[in-house]
């Protein structure tokens, strides 16, 4: 489907006016039962179709099956679409959709002064209301009066909407989320054919749940055709966006990763095997590559996480590109392993999707607090590059770049993204993979004057020869080896200078990485305010802000976290402050002072939550008035 | 290139590496690593195409006695390093050498699944009962009232029986050999290596400083014939010095007793006959240790299955099979993309 600049509103088919807005924020909520994450992806799914940028964020509880209508079993899903740029989720709602009283205690507190909230009526029974710890009905007493509210039965509606195709109630109510769905894709103007594609597809053994969700779809439509809505309930157009030409889909970067490795692994000419165990945020990644077998990528679900990861040094050590992936306990299980691979100098790739802390902390929550864990967190010196993707998309670029470090070096590489990443979607410009770099392995095959440990001069990375090969037979392990033959060797200076050129080795690659560029702003200023991975919406936004009203701030993002950018002290050197937004209790600020004797400001958020842009805008402000 | 090459067939000595042997003198270690290289040898393998992998201990520094590929990883994980190393490249001929500590106390886990799994491989774990590296402490193997560092008092831990652990993870080869028993662990070995899947094979090892002669109840000379069962497919499960000693079953229950042939009316014919493909027969076998009766040794147990390895890499054929050639760029633009022109 083409587009020329894509206009999301003019034709107004409603007949009320639509006011026209240049983003909307707004957050489907129920019960988890009320299959809220599929009607927050398909309205991302008709959104993006009308070519408007998006973010996305998927907010689901812990529990698997929470008991109905209880606070603890509510599940969110929010977008953030409008004109380019949507570099966030949004701090605020515009509309808030409740399927239940439960959904309307926990995310009211988000919606704006003066936003929407459409709530199923129906459902707001005494029982439900007990649950949800309301003692008063909200919808009969004046609590919501700050916000405009559309009570409507939505329930009573839909099994209106699908008496015709003769379900159980239960059946039938499970259309609710359809009719929802029908609503706000009228007042948003979005088309539903996506959605009844998909509908047809899913249901495809069971025809009849297609068709009554398909009516259940369009009944929650007409009804906002039809105007049956009450008047002040608007829609709004979103004005005319200018994105840069060429195709696009939606991504989450569960799936760019996934298709980063795999781009990174045809580009070095490398078969992947991706041993993983199941752990939250991370799982996903796993069922992204058991899915790609038809490119050779080998998935192994270990019996635990220290076999996965040693599952992928094994795959190393015989030819193949060894990638492993877990969240924060599971990378610490891990630990011994990448101590091995850094020893052996085998080439391994480690996705860390991050979450809550410390031990099990809160597995659904995202956090950026393994950064100290990734760079430092290993007996021994024991150094090893670690990258971090700003956004859903961008993780496609890093874990292609991974991949390239770990196999011209020889080394682990960790990555790390989180829990937000790995979830949210955003829209994707699709890389032509026929053009990215391609930098074939050359495996170690002349056993003429081979030596394991001999280094290349300019990488200091030593040979990878694979078994299989006639003539290069030799042995490796986890005892410090002879710096040549890779004998086992306690020799005092060996060891100090196989330390040393363990940590040149890593040092050295900040020589074929990029210096580090200004994501916005001048290169000098008040303020340069610092981050890395996810944070990267809200800090542009307030950086943005603080800009249009005037102030010399800049901001800087790192996808290199270890070596930092060779450039990175003296960048960061030009301005009278540095502030290090984070969600976590500070641990670049920490880099940054010991690496620089920088006073870095730390601008920490530690609540599982993404930073809004307001908060960092406060930061900002309260920096500059130090 | 028309040049023929002739193969020879590699010595024992031909699989040992330069490096200088550094067990303790009489440690049962050096009987194995020469009852390997003797097998590397005979079985005609390709060193290039040969991986040890193995854990921690006094047992895992045997890769690097070995001219082959070697990989001495970390403690406990050697099964799942060579289950990668298999996975990459399903060719190799991989071998993990692990310990009584090594294989199932640390790394018990990764033991278990991959023999539940079958991956490829052959597992030697040398069981002496005792940690030998760390200087003395009590094993997961050792007897109940082992004295150790650890247990000056005894040890009040009951013993894992290695080839019963190996059965109920659903090994389909388990063996016992002993290290100074060469043609025996020979023969042994080179049953594993013909059998397709994981192959467990538990060497009873002599440490000499610090659990000697813990096995001399059925390894020693005088003591052998009478306490060792030597099992082979399809004969009668005979022992003892004239071979009149057999093992039946006791009618009515599920267990195993010693019979005399030519005493109480006991024939030959009551002797069972040993079956390595009846998994019930190679638990009671696993099971049977002294004095009552005697320790098993030889292939307990092998009916062979499709392997891990051979299984995934089918289903990652099939896949590829279905497609001609796979676009990472069609990958890309499956399902709903949208196109802003400039």
């Amino acid at each position: 489907m083409a587009h020329g600049k894509v206009a999301g509103g003019g034709d107004l088919r409603g007949k009320l006016p639509r006011e026209v807005r240049d983003a909307v924020v707004i957050r489907f909520a129920g019960d988890s039962g009320d299959g809220m994450q599929f009607t927050g992806s398909q309205f991302t799914q008709e959104t993006a179709m009308v070519g408007n940028d998006l973010a996305t964020f998927p907010d689901y509880p812990a529990e698997i099956r929470a008991p109905a209508g209880t606070t603890f079993g509510v599940s969110a899903f929010q977008i953030h679409f409008g004109v380019t740029d949507i570099s966030t989720v949004g701090d605020e709602l515009d509309v808030l959709v409740a399927m239940n009283p439960a959904a309307l205690k926990v995310n009211l507190n988000d919606l704006r002064i003066g936003g929407t909230v459409i709530v199923d009526s129906g459902s707001f029974t005494k029982r439900n209301l007990q649950k949800a710890g309301f003692d008063n009905n909200p919808l009969e007493d004046d609590s919501m009066a700050p916000y405009q509210v559309i009570p409507l039965d939505i329930g009573k509606m839909t099994l209106e909407a699908v008496k015709d195709f003769e379900l159980s109630s239960k059946e039938a109510l499970r259309s609710r989320n359809m009719w929802t769905l029908g609503l706000t894709l009228w007042m948003y103007d979005r088309d539903r054919q996506v959605t009844i594609n998909w509908l047809r597809s899913k249901f495809k053994q069971r025809p009849e749940i297609a068709a009554a969700n398909i009516a259940a779809l369009n009944a929650g439509h007409a009804f906002g055709e039809t105007a049956e809505m009450p008047n002040y309930a608007v829609g709004y157009s979103i004005v005319e966006s200018d994105i840069r030409p060429g195709e696009y889909r939606t991504a989450t970067g569960t799936q760019t990763m996934a298709w980063g490795l795999l781009a990174g692994a045809q580009a070095a000419g490398l078969k992947i095997m991706f041993g993983s165990y199941p752990i939250t945020p991370a799982s996903p990644l796993l069922h992204a590559l058991a899915g790609l077998k038809e490119f050779g990528v080998i998935t192994f679900q270990a019996e635990d996480e220290i076999a996965a990861v040693c599952s992928a040094i094994g795959a190393s050590f015989a030819g193949s590109l060894g990638v492993t992936s877990s969240s924060g306990p599971g990378i610490a299980l891990k630990t011994e392993a990448l101590g091995l691979a850094v020893a052996t100098e085998l080439p391994l790739v480690v996705i860390n999707s991050q979450r809550a802390g410390p031990s099990t902390g809160m597995p659904t929550k995202t956090e950026q607090s393994d950064l100290f864990q990734a760079v430092y967190g290993r007996n021994g010196d024991t150094p090893l590059p670690v990258l971090a993707a700003a956004t859903s998309t961008d993780c496609f670029e890093v874990a292609v770049e991974a991949v390239r470090i770990a196999i011209k070096y020889m080394t682990p590489v960790m990555v790390l993204t989180d829990a937000y990443l790995a979830n949210a979607a955003e829209p994707w410009r699709i890389p032509d993979i026929e053009h990215l770099n391609r930098y074939p392995v050359r495996f170690r095959s002349d056993p003429e004057g081979f030596q394991p440990f001999l280094r290349d001069t300019d990488t200091l990375a030593r040979p990878w020869a694979i078994p299989g090969t006639p003539g290069l037979e030799h042995r490796i392990g986890g005892i410090e080896r002879d710096s040549q033959t890779g004998h086992i060797s306690y020799d005092p200076e060996n060891h100090e200078q196989m330390t040393r050129m363990r940590a040149a080795k890593i040092h050295g690659i900040a020589a074929d990485t990029p210096t580090q560029e200004l994501a916005l702003g001048d290169d000098s200023g008040d303020l340069v305010v610092v981050g890395w991975g996810s944070t990267f919406g809200p800090i542009r936004q307030a950086v943005k802000r603080a800009r249009d009203e005037g102030r010399a701030v800049s901001h800087v993002h790192l996808r290199y976290l270890n070596p930092l950018p060779r450039n990175l002290g003296d960048l960061l050197g030009a301005f009278t402050r540095v502030l290090v937004p984070e969600m976590n209790n500070g641990q670049l600020a920490t880099i940054l002072r010991s690496s620089f004797l920088l006073p870095a400001i730390s601008l920490p958020k530690i609540s599982g939550k993404p930073f809004k842009v307001r908060e960092v805008a406060e930061g900002i402000r309260s920096a500059l008035e130090s | 290139m028309t040049a023929t090459t002739t193969v020879e067939n590699l010595a024992p000595k031909d699989f040992a590496s330069d490096q200088e042997v550094r067990w303790c003198p009489g440690c049962g270690d050096y009987a194995v690593l020469k009852a390997v290289q003797r097998t590397l040898a005979e079985l005609g393998v390709k060193k290039e195409n040969t991986v040890f992998v193995s854990g921690i201990g006094c047992s895992s520094r045997f890769p690097y006695y070995l001219s082959t590929y070697g990989f001495h990883t970390i403690h406990g994980r050697a099964p799942a390093v060579a289950t990668g190393v298999k996975l990459a490249n399903p060719e190799l001929d991989v071998w993990v050498v692990t310990g009584d500590g090594d294989g199932l106390s640390i790394g018990g886990n990764h033991t278990l699944h991959a023999l539940r799994r079958n991956v490829d491989l052959q597992i030697l774990l040398f069981n002496n009962e005792i940690y030998g590296l760390t200087k003395g402490q009590y094993s997961p193997t050792s007897r109940r009232g082992t004295r150790s560092p650890s247990t000056p008092h005894g040890s009040i831990e009951l013993p894992v029986t290695p080839a019963s652990f190996a059965l109920g993870a659903g090994a389909r080869f388990v063996a016992r050999s002993v290290d100074a028993q060469q043609a025996h662990l020979c023969d042994t070995l080179k049953r594993a290596h013909e059998h397709k899947g994981a192959s467990f094979v538990e060497i009873y090892q002599n440490c000499v400083v610090f659990n000697d002669r813990t096995f001399s109840r059925f390894t020693d000379k005088d003591t052998a014939a009478d306490n060792q069962l030597l099992v082979e497919h399809g004969k009668p499960l005979l022992f003892g010095r004239d071979r009149k000693r057999g093992l039946s079953m006791r009618s009515g229950c599920l267990e195993i007793e010693v019979v005399t042939v030519g005493e109480n009316g006991v024939t030959e014919a009551d002797v069972l006959v040993h079956d390595e493909t009846n998994r019930n027969l190679a638990g009671l076998l696993a099971s049977l240790d002294t004095p009552e009766f005697p320790v098993a040794l030889g292939v307990l147990y092998c009916d062979a299955a499709a392997s891990y390895d051979a299984e995934i890499h089918a289903q990652v054929e099939a896949a590829r099979s279905k497609t001609d050639k796979p676009s990472l760029n069609a990958l890309l633009r499956r399902g709903q993309t949208w196109t802003v022109a400039g």
